[in-house]
């Protein structure tokens, strides 16, 4: 490892930018003409639109068009679209209602766009959208995912009779129910996982902007993968060929998912654009980022595991109802699907599972991947069970897991999954001595003396990252490929740029991709720049999410510079004239192992472009572009264990102590890994004690502003002891699994673990606010 | 937000009249529930006045045990100002423990009982310490001037001045903080003079801030948080909704009252 290479805890290159307020973000964006846009909104759940009357509006000042669905539709402009198809277990394929950007008919959630307002300001814009005159018609509203399914529950669309999207089940029921009928022992539990609300600090935001004389189309907004929003918005909605629309995703302030998916408003921006004729920005407020982000989780499960006299897991049955929303987002059908199921197996060797997910409409924000996606839900389900279990059986929670660990890999869960690699005791160790697990009983004595109530729980998670072989996704549905690319650019003067279709909205990409090369190349982090976001500048790729910067992204930047590195080898060995074999690149020069005879590496490159001395029939240059499909997920995995001291009197739970052991494999940079982790971990345990999305019973969010829905803050969280263990991925290049979702998948059942220890209740439910934790406790006496 | 008229008061007079003149005026002070209201598009006041420079109502003057703050004090005025910290620590305290940073550096005592949220914090101690409630028009007495939610005596063109109180012998504040909005799910001011003990909640009152007559009643005969074991708060007439229920604030009234008692008597 150099100072700046892999493995180095260096400085993030980006941070001078966005500490000092300098991040250049959609919002920033301003062309020539620009103009601004309000969306006109439904206030009701669900209604029929019997009537819209733009006259008023168009009369207001400063108004430049008022647009409805209709001329969006007239123009030929498509609906969204769920891009990955998933079967019902019948084998028909999912149900899926349409979803115009502009409704037309029918609004099925409060904040379902009606229609659009441009004009020379924000505050125009606003008070016109105010003046659209729209009728309802109100129907009756669905807000339960359970409650949906009952007959004779109102029906939201057409295509979806009895709101179910589709009935899916995965596994083996008859083996599983075998297994069942031999259990020694059988743990039941009812587990909700709740509503959440993205919340990235920067708001969604569009600029759209057409050029009538080239028929061109530019976007630049919050997207985490610019080039596939360029594909959907092209294949899908027919806003324009892809050669004719470059998306921009310049500074994204988070994401978390939740800017994975194409909204009506890019969409609808950029057609307004060229309606108008004038570019047109939308920032969204936090209003509207509550309402129409989508939201992520809402799952309703029941779940059993089966034990054989010596606690060893014979079986699983789980069956889960997920509440997608008011219609499917772009990747909603994956995420309780083959994003959740496919990770029940765990850390732990069972020999069957079944389960059972059905997915209906209701009339709240359409939920879709989150921080996680299904993986954190996955972990919920399990590690809620085994704890469960474990105190059913008088076990210690740590021994019953043991016994049921698997530790030969490669390992075939029933659930489709082929874990390639892992360590679980190692984890589970480095996380109980780092927790002092065995001094636990003297600190709930200790806390007892003071009036208040210990507890401790364990959570051991595995999740599946990369998102990826594409042949593998494509296989269950999946309506992209997801691989990634990388160009490796070697300047005249040795300087390097690097081309990801990776984005970053946080991760620090700029120094880790960097890392990379400085590592390979001996070049200092200076002299190396990462581009992406920007589909005109980068090749197709990909983007960023489910963990994939690292283990997808990397590996193509990888097999790039394993290009360019073979060709500046051959430029040098033609140079210095020895055997191609023989060169070896170190501390920035490029020279003849054990030898004296070197090149500097910049003379390497500029040789490469002067082209005077190159090898016979060698094309000038050192730029190389590669395409990455991995071989498999990576399975980062690990264990956390979470302690509380709730004050009885009050509810109020204080997290005292939180560790996470996580095996990443290879690290890159560790203090970006532990930045992922500690951001990870405050979003788990916001969800465990804080987050909570509320719609009343006409589908109105009663938690839409910060007011009512609680953000984590400093104040809430513990520092945390975090640390790592390594097996390498054996899946890539580096070895690398991925940190990005693991703090958020692990610890909410960490957290809830040790809060029903500590009150010796069971039937408690995400977010365990004061008031829930003082019923249960009063429940429990 | 709405187009507005913005207008700096120079005296309160110049205030007074700006209201009078206007169609649907608001008097300003930190904005820290008018403005993000207006930004909502939930209030559209034709004309804001702005009375945080109107000479003479920021400040605090403190002589003897009498302690008087000017309207336009912010939170973090009186959160830091060491004299009165040892006269009253009480208030200091309440007010650095009102919302957050940014809300302490605008937010003033005036803005905050002119507003009467339910779940405000000075409300509280105004009640509690029998302060006096000073107006452009008149002096009256916390008790008259809160009326219910969101309502007090102020006349429409009134302006609440300063607040006046005595320093109590003893007193505290604690509360248990919406963790979302950091304002009082329950916050229980105490305050011992003498033999006479006052007792105000915030945050729990369906009609907003409101004296515990059965606590006070157990602390007058026995100031000591073993007393309050046997008082069963009611939860009639105490709020309930999505993020406490009524038993839940009655409950919270008694552990923080009890832990205010706590902290004097100990």
């Amino acid at each position: 490892m150099g100072v700046e290479g892999i493995g180095a805890r260096v400085l993030r290159k980006e941070d001078k930018r966005f500490l000092t307020g300098k991040g250049r973000y959609t919002d920033d964006m301003v062309v020539p003409g620009m103009k601004h846009a309000a969306f006109v909104r439904s206030p009701h759940a669900h209604a029929k639109i019997t009537g819209i009357n733009t006259d008023a509006a168009r009369k207001m000042p400063g108004v430049i068009g008022v647009l409805t669905g209709r001329e969006l539709k007239a123009d030929g402009i498509g609906n969204l679209i769920c891009g990955w198809m998933v079967h019902s277990k019948d084998g028909t394929p999912m149900k899926m209602g349409a979803w115009s950007p502009l409704a037309t008919d029918v609004v099925r959630y409060v904040g379902d766009a009606v229609a659009i307002v441009v004009a020379d300001s924000k505050g125009e814009a606003r008070d016109a959208a105010e003046a659209v005159d729209i009728a309802y018609e109100e129907l009756p509203v669905l807000v339960n995912a359970t409650a949906a399914l009952q007959q004779g529950a109102p029906q939201l669309h057409p295509e979806a009779p009895g709101n179910l999207i589709f009935d899916w089940d995965i596994g083996d029921e008859k083996a599983t129910a075998e297994a069942f009928a031999k259990a020694a022992h059988v743990t039941r539990l009812d587990i909700d996982n709740n509503r959440l609300v993205p919340n990235a600090m920067e708001p969604r935001a569009a600029l759209g902007l057409y050029d009538e004389a080239e028929d061109h189309y530019t976007c630049w907004t919050t997207s985490q993968n610019p080039h596939v929003a360029r594909l959907v918005m092209s294949a899908f909605y027919n806003v324009a060929p892809e050669n004719k629309l470059r998306v921009i995703a310049p500074d994204v302030g988070g994401g978390f998912g939740s800017k994975i998916f194409i909204y009506p408003e890019e969409i609808v921006c950029l057609w307004a654009s060229k309606k108008t004729g004038v570019p047109v920005k939308w920032v969204a407020d936090r209003s509207e980022s509550f309402l129409c982000d989508a939201h992520g989780r809402d799952h309703a499960t029941h779940a059993e595991i089966a034990f054989d006299k010596d606690h060893r897991i014979l079986g699983l049955k789980v069956e889960t109802i997920a509440n997608l929303g008011a219609y499917m987002s772009l990747f909603s059908s994956s995420v309780p699907t083959y994003l959740y199921a496919t990770l029940l197996s765990g850390q732990y060797d069972i020999p069957a599972i079944h389960a059972n997910v059905k997915t209906v409409y209701t009339n709240t924000a359409p939920v879709d991947a989150y921080r996680g996606a299904g993986r954190p839900e996955a972990s919920y389900v399990l590690e809620r069970i085994m704890e469960t279990a474990a105190r059913e059986l008088k076990l210690s929670p740590a021994e019953l897991r043991r016994r049921n660990f698997i530790r030969s890999f490669p390992h075939q869960t029933p659930v489709i999954m082929a874990y390639d690699a892992g360590d679980f005791d190692a984890t589970l160790d480095a996380s109980m001595k780092a927790a002092d697990y065995a001094g636990f009983e003297q600190r709930r004595t200790e806390a007892a003396g003071r009036g208040k109530l210990r507890g401790i729980g364990m959570s051991c998670y595995i999740e599946a990252c990369g998102i990826a072989p594409s042949a593998a996704v494509g296989s269950l549905g999946a309506g992209v490929g997801l691989w990634e690319s990388a160009e490796v650019r070697v300047n005249a003067v040795g300087t390097v740029e690097i081309l990801t279709g990776s984005h970053s909205h946080g991760q620090g990409h700029e120094t880790t991709f960097a890392q990379l090369a400085a590592e390979r190349f001996g070049v200092p982090l200076d002299s190396i720049s990462i581009v992406h976001g920007d589909t005109d500048k980068v090749q197709m790729g990909m983007g960023t999410y489910g963990s994939r910067s690292g283990a997808v992204g990397m590996s193509a930047v990888v097999k790039a510079m394993d290009k360019v590195e073979a060709k500046a080898k051959k430029i040098a060995a033609h140079l210095l004239e020895a055997d191609e074999a023989d060169i070896e690149i170190k501390n920035g020069d490029v020279r003849v192992a054990g030898t004296d005879k070197s090149l500097p590496w910049f003379q390497v490159a500029l040789s490469a472009y002067t082209a005077h001395n190159l090898p016979s029939g060698m094309e000038p240059g050192l730029k190389e572009t590669a395409f990455y499909d991995p071989t498999n997920f990576t399975f980062p995995a690990g264990c956390y264990i979470c302690e509380v001291e709730i004050d009885p009197d009050t509810g109020a739970t204080q997290i005292v102590q939180f560790v996470a052991a996580d095996d990443f494999g290879k690290i890159i940079n560790p203090m970006i890994v532990e930045g992922q982790v500690h951001g990870g971990l405050a979003q788990g345990i916001g969800q465990a004690l804080l987050e909570g999305t509320h719609y009343d019973e006409t589908g109105q969010l009663l938690t839409a502003s910060y007011m009512d829905y609680t953000m984590p803050r400093a104040l809430d969280l513990p520092s945390f002891k975090v640390m790592t263990t390594e097996t390498p991925c054996p899946s890539n290049p580096l070895g690398i699994k991925g940190c990005g979702e693991a703090g958020a998948i692990g610890s909410p059942p960490a957290v809830m673990n040790a809060i029903t220890d500590a009150i010796h209740n069971n039937n408690l439910t995400m977010p365990a606010t004061p008031q829930k934790v003082w019923a249960a406790i009063q429940a429990a006496k | 937000m709405y187009e507005t008229h913005y207008h700096r008061a120079t005296s309160v007079e110049d205030a007074a009249k700006n209201m009078n003149a206007a169609e649907d005026g608001k008097f300003l002070a930190g904005g820290m529930t008018l403005i993000p209201t207006m930004k909502q598009r939930l209030a559209s006041p034709s004309n804001l006045i702005d009375l945080r420079h109107i000479p003479g109502l920021k400040g605090i003057t403190i002589t003897g045990r009498t302690v008087r703050i000017g309207a336009v004090t912010t939170h973090s005025d009186v959160s830091t100002h060491a004299e009165l910290a040892k006269l009253c620590p009480a208030i200091t305290f309440l007010a650095g423990h009102i919302g957050d940073p940014h809300v302490r550096n605008m937010g003033t005592i005036g803005g905050s009982v002119a507003n009467n949220d339910p779940a405000a914090d000075y409300p509280t101690a105004l009640l509690a310490l029998d302060a006096t409630v000073v107006t452009s028009q008149r002096s009256l007495p916390a008790s008259e001037f809160f009326v219910g939610l969101f309502e007090t005596a102020l006349e429409p063109d009134e302006i609440v001045t300063a607040i006046e109180f005595t320093a109590p012998d003893k007193a505290a504040y604690k509360k248990f903080p919406n963790p979302a909005s950091l304002y009082a799910v329950a916050g229980v001011f105490v305050a011992k003079s003498g033999n006479d003990v006052r007792v105000a909640v915030t945050g729990a009152g369906e009609n907003g801030v409101f004296r515990a007559d059965e606590l006070e009643a157990a602390l007058t005969k026995n100031f000591n948080a073993a007393a309050l074991d046997d008082v069963t708060v009611s939860a009639d007439g105490l709020m309930s909704d999505m993020h406490a229920s009524a038993d839940y604030r009655a409950n919270l009234v008694k552990v923080m009252a009890k832990r205010a008692v706590a902290e004097i008597a100990g």
